[in-house]
């Protein structure tokens, strides 16, 4: 994210989390199928895990394979409490994930973060495989493959409209703030982190310490994705463990654009809602939806957001009739 | 008076391969002090190696009449040395202007603060404009660091390093690969900047025009020891090094 990205989005910041608002608070007078509202969870609930993982990926340059362990922690928190102890303890779950998930990636985190590249992504990978394959032995307390049925929610919250809109005061919240991270002077030090590690020791700052921040932050907004997933259909299953999750959000985020905050976001709606639409006219829906996203990354290798701006861009040389610099055009976007 | 670094019989091996053997000198406060020497002669090594970035076999490296040896890079620089790279070491996707804020609110220690906006840091920005300014680049600050001409990212790399407020100031080659004017033009920043915050400034440089212009004192590496030391004057005039080192540029 260069500071033009953060330019355009400052212009049209108030217009842009207007229309964002206004789109998603209108769902459920316009989509009044209980169906219809758990796609508009999804689509929520998807767009801030993938915008919680891009802190990582896109920001900072850490290629996590293993955030679906934080966001099955988050699912299960709620999932088992609520199954043992009763809807009641919906919100101390909440919060016991968030603890339990700061303690486990700071723990994981001072391990993971001693490494980089490609060994940084295969340890995260190993550490949610791990996870995974704790909670599907553990058949007794998890439910295993079957996951854990029948979550009931307290009090408004059992009630499908209410649930939505509190998903998505939560979620829109939790990407605002995660908007202000990524522009604030410790965002800007991620970045740096990603462009120049060794500059930012010469700055007398610790690149790992910066990291193991990220790799936290990243973790418990993944949790909040957990924890509001389990109250959408109230059901948590093991996948939420599973690679194919941590794989998926990577896709979301690949198609969207990293280099843009709101790419992962966008990705994550264009891709539910593909899943959704697609899905319920075939049962070859996968392979349909793997080659509409080729075609899309082949399209727009700097993802949708990417592709949409540079767009925007030319429109706008054209128009004014300017000689168009395309090498100034894709820095100035940030990639 | 007190030397701000002093170097203490360091040394460093590669293996079988001696890059700096028994170096010893002191620089003092407000000395511009050049070290040349061929390429591989160490210069870079002993660089890295007061930095922190890598550890000598053996000696002493005082600044300020502590030992570095041993501390981390982030460490030393907290201490108050800073260094700019042979290949200019910036943050090529970020603005010329941000690229200078984040080392200003590096030295605030203002990294951690994840809320407001960095642009609405004022004392980081204030700080940073103001760099940008006596480096002459103040019209390139909306410019994303990698669309500079090589110059003005060696420039560039110089204002991060200022952003930290060193007392000691480590330059790699600084107008390596420049045109010329662009050499000239940084010759005179060197000298303009050293008098604005009130620097020590050790370079190392194959531009012997630079060197013997600006440099207060010279000392000359061979082989990673040090073949001599002196004034620009002396060492123009040492047989030795003329032999080893200048030859016809002379």
């Amino acid at each position: 994210m260069g500071r033009s990205d953060m330019k355009s989005l400052c212009n049209g910041n108030m217009l842009g989390w207007g229309a964002l608002i206004l789109a998603f608070a209108l769902v459920p007078v316009l989509m009044t199928s209980q169906y219809q509202l758990n796609v508009a969870c999804n689509v929520l609930i998807w767009a801030l895990f993938a915008t919680s993982f891009n802190m990582l990926w896109g920001v900072t340059g850490m290629l996590s394979f293993g955030q679906a362990l934080y966001y099955g922690v988050g699912g299960y928190a709620i999932g088992l409490t609520v199954t043992y102890l009763g809807s009641q303890w919906y919100f101390a779950a909440f919060a016991a994930g968030l603890l339990f998930t700061l303690v486990l990636s700071f723990l994981l985190g001072l391990l993971v973060i001693r490494v980089g590249g490609v060994y940084y992504t295969m340890l995260t990978l190993a550490f949610g495989q791990l996870a995974w394959q704790i909670m599907f032995k553990l058949y007794d307390f998890t439910g295993g493959d079957d996951g854990l049925q029948g979550i009931t929610l307290p009090g408004l919250l059992a009630n499908k409209v209410y649930y939505y809109y509190f998903v998505m005061i939560l979620v829109l919240l939790a990407v605002w703030v995660l908007k202000r991270m990524a522009y604030s002077p410790f965002g800007l030090i991620l970045r740096g982190v990603r462009q120049n590690p060794n500059r930012v020791r010469f700055l007398g700052r610790r690149v790992r310490r910066n990291q193991l921040r990220v790799y936290i932050v990243a973790s418990l907004f993944a949790t909040v994705a957990g924890a509001l997933m389990a109250g959408v259909d109230g059901s948590v299953h093991t996948d939420m463990f599973f690679w194919t999750t941590s794989g998926e959000v990577i896709l979301m985020s690949v198609l969207g654009g990293i280099s843009h905050f709101f790419g992962p976001f966008c990705g994550a709606v264009v891709i539910i809602l593909i899943e959704d639409i697609v899905g319920a006219h075939t049962e070859y829906w996968s392979l349909l939806i793997g080659s509409i996203i080729m075609v899309m990354v082949i399209g727009f290798p700097r993802g949708l957001v990417g592709g949409a701006l540079d767009v925007a861009a030319k429109v706008r040389a054209t128009l004014q009739g300017a000689k168009h610099d395309d090498t100034t055009l894709t820095a100035g976007l940030g990639k | 008076m007190t030397p701000l670094l002093q170097l203490d019989s360091v040394n460093k091996a590669f293996g079988g391969l001696k890059v700096t053997q028994h170096l010893s000198f002191s620089v003092f406060p407000g000395e511009i002090a050049a070290i040349i020497g061929p390429n591989g002669a160490g210069k870079t090594t002993l660089f890295n190696q007061i930095t922190g970035h890598l550890l000598p076999d053996s000696g002493r490296i005082l600044f300020k009449g502590e030992d570095l040896v041993g501390l981390t890079t982030q460490a030393i620089v907290k201490k108050g040395l800073g260094r700019a790279f042979q290949v200019a070491s910036i943050f090529p996707e970020e603005t010329v202007l941000d690229n200078i804020r984040l080392a200003a609110l590096a030295n605030l220690d203002h990294t951690r603060r994840f809320w407001r906006p960095s642009a609405e840091h004022r004392q980081a920005t204030e700080a940073a404009v103001a760099i940008l300014a006596s480096l002459g680049l103040e019209e390139q600050g909306g410019r994303l660091a990698f669309e500079l001409s090589h110059g003005d990212q060696k420039l560039l790399d110089i204002g991060i390093a200022l952003a930290l407020q060193p007392t000691l100031l480590l330059l790699d080659e600084p107008t390596a690969g420049m045109s010329p004017e662009e050499r000239q033009r940084t010759r005179r920043l060197i000298g303009e900047i050293r008098r604005e915050y009130d620097l020590t400034l050790v370079f190392i440089e194959h531009d012997m025009d630079m060197v013997f212009d600006i440099a207060h004192t010279v000392r000359v590496l061979q082989q990673g020891a040090l073949l001599a030391e002196g004034t620009p004057a002396e060492i123009q005039s040492n047989e030795e090094v003329v032999k080893a080192y200048l030859g016809e540029e002379l």
